[in-house]
């Protein structure tokens, strides 16, 4: 009976070390097919003349690795360790979040499996057939019951705003899911998209930009909410701003899609109304960003000793660039030189290594050791050596691609007095093979660095054992 | 109705809302809540 009652007075992170471990291992696979493709890209021999391991195969392999398996089993753990925090309950419904776990990483194996053999819907960051779309709805709608009923039972009044962040990312993917997957299948393997056309096109970049926003962008702003007061130890920089600029955020992402089709088929004007709402939304990026690194004012001498702290806010460094970046790429005379180069490659990356990966690194860091009953880290430099590998990386690959990009983009457009093309494609191509042997550089630097964060959160899982954490006993009602 | 008139209600509602949050926030803003919910990651150490 005793026991039922320290059960019951416990949170449930043992879902959240599943993920956690998982978030890492899978982090590690991802990021190393985007090493190999970028080799290919530059020693196309490396494809080894097979389907299989052909770049347009493996390509998608690597974006949904690297974004649905260890960016979402990062959200699955985080979400799950701060809604049970911030709410002071237990999770709600254990077997079904341990249901979220294993079904997701069945999308995940599936994945793995079909993308290389060719299987694809052929929707960017969409392609996985139907069977496996269907998986990812009854995970994705238990992760829901588990994460809101959690936020039902709370044992406090408010609800935290990482919470609002990461019930807005889980709601939205529902949504977003549903609609850009619908498709009548003409077998096991293969269907057709339900939309036709420009309608299509349109649906698929409503699904795509919000996938950015809402999965690359709230779900990780909800990691950032909880973790970077955590580690600096005091509370975020102005509570009123987080709900200012998560509203904003919420009422003006889904405008912005239309900007990665201008100049297509798409009205003119619903390029333009997308340009206007990625112009507006640097405002309430840029709120996020600034909330979060005020939080560190009076406190930045913890940069220096912290190389956790480091990795959030030098995250939320690459988030404000990125997020200045991509309103101006979505500006159409901009985006008539950007669109189609490595500039947007270039781009995608500064927010995915650079404020994704290093915010999710950094949350992991904070976790781990709490998880597993350790004071910290197994080793405190490989954390400070992991931090300079990636952030080297990730300097090289964002920069070599601007330079590519803008390169390309300027020759596809020169054209001579007599209004011939002054260069040919392959040309272009040719120009480019310096600057993708640089973001092969950056990207191994990064891939190795986390490696090393296998190795050290390995280490201090073995070292330590499964921590049970227990409820506050008296709860203040806040 | 007609369906674009639908989508304008509905886009003004959410601007009036968005406007009608920024007051709410703007007149709350030095209130014990917003200070009480900002340290909610602390309660539990």
């Amino acid at each position: 009976m005793q026991d039922l009652d320290i059960e019951a007075n416990t949170y449930n992170d043992s879902v959240v070390r599943q993920f956690s471990i998982m978030a890492v291992v899978w982090g590690v696979v991802g990021m190393l097919v985007g090493v190999i493709i970028a080799a290919q890209l530059v020693w196309p021999e490396l494809n080894l003349g097979l389907p299989w391991t052909s770049f347009g195969r493996l390509r998608p392999l690597h974006t949904n690795a690297v974004i649905f398996a260890f960016g979402g089993c990062t959200l699955f753990a985080t979400s799950y360790y701060v809604v049970q925090r911030t709410c002071q309950v237990k999770l709600f419904c254990g077997k079904l979040a341990s249901f979220t776990f294993w079904g997701w990483q069945l999308v995940i194996l599936a994945a793995a499996i079909s993308l290389p053999l060719g299987y694809t819907q052929a929707k960017e960051y969409a392609e996985l057939e139907w069977p496996i779309d269907i998986l990812i709805a009854v995970v994705w709608v238990s992760y829901a019951i588990v994460f809101f009923g959690t936020i039902a039972k709370r044992k406090v009044k408010h609800i935290y705003v990482a919470n609002w962040f990461f019930g807005a990312f889980i709601l939205t993917v529902a949504l977003l899911h549903i609609v850009n997957s619908a498709a009548s299948p003409a077998s096991f393997t293969k269907s057709y998209s339900a939309y036709a056309g420009v309608q299509d096109a349109m649906v698929q970049w409503w699904y795509g930009h919000n996938a950015v926003g809402f999965f690359l962008t709230a779900g990780f702003l909800g990691i950032m909410y909880y973790f970077v007061p955590k580690q600096a130890n005091r509370p975020v920089y102005s509570y009123s701003l987080s709900i200012v600029h998560f509203w904003a955020l919420i009422f003006t992402y889904m405008w912005a899609g239309p900007h990665h089709l201008h100049y297509t088929a798409l009205p003119d004007w619903t390029q333009s109304l997308g340009m206007a709402f990625s112009l507006i939304l640097l405002a309430p990026s840029w709120g996020g960003m600034i909330n979060g690194m005020m939080t560190m004012s009076g406190a930045w001498h913890k940069l220096r000793t912290d190389p956790i702290l480091r990795f959030m806010i030098v995250s939320l460094s690459f988030y404000g660039m990125s997020t200045f970046e991509g309103p101006m790429m979505a500006i159409k005379t901009v985006n008539s030189l950007s669109h189609y180069t490595d500039w947007t490659v270039g781009h995608v990356h500064s927010g995915a290594l650079g404020w994704v990966g290093l915010v999710s690194m950094g949350a992991l860091y904070y976790m781990v050791p709490r998880l597993f009953g350790q004071k910290q880290m197994h080793s405190m430099k490989a954390i400070e050596m992991h931090f300079w590998l990636a952030t080297v990386g990730i300097v090289l690959y964002i920069s070599s691609l601007w330079i590519s990009g803008v390169m390309e983009g300027l020759m596809w457009r020169a054209i001579n007095t007599d209004g011939t093309l002054t260069y040919t494609f392959v040309e272009s191509v040719k120009a480019k093979h310096p600057y993708y042997m640089i973001r092969l550089l950056g990207g191994l630097l990064y891939l190795s660095g986390m490696i090393i964060m296998l190795w050290n959160v390995l280490k201090t899982a073995t070292s330590g054992k499964a921590a049970t954490a227990t409820i506050p006993a008296v709860t203040a009602h806040a | 109705m007609d369906i674009n008139t639908l989508r304008i209600v509905t886009t003004v509602v959410s601007f009036i809302v968005f406007i009608g949050i920024l007051i709410w926030v703007w007149r709350n803003r030095n209130t014990s809540d917003f200070k009480d919910a900002a340290n909610l990651p602390f309660k539990d150490d």
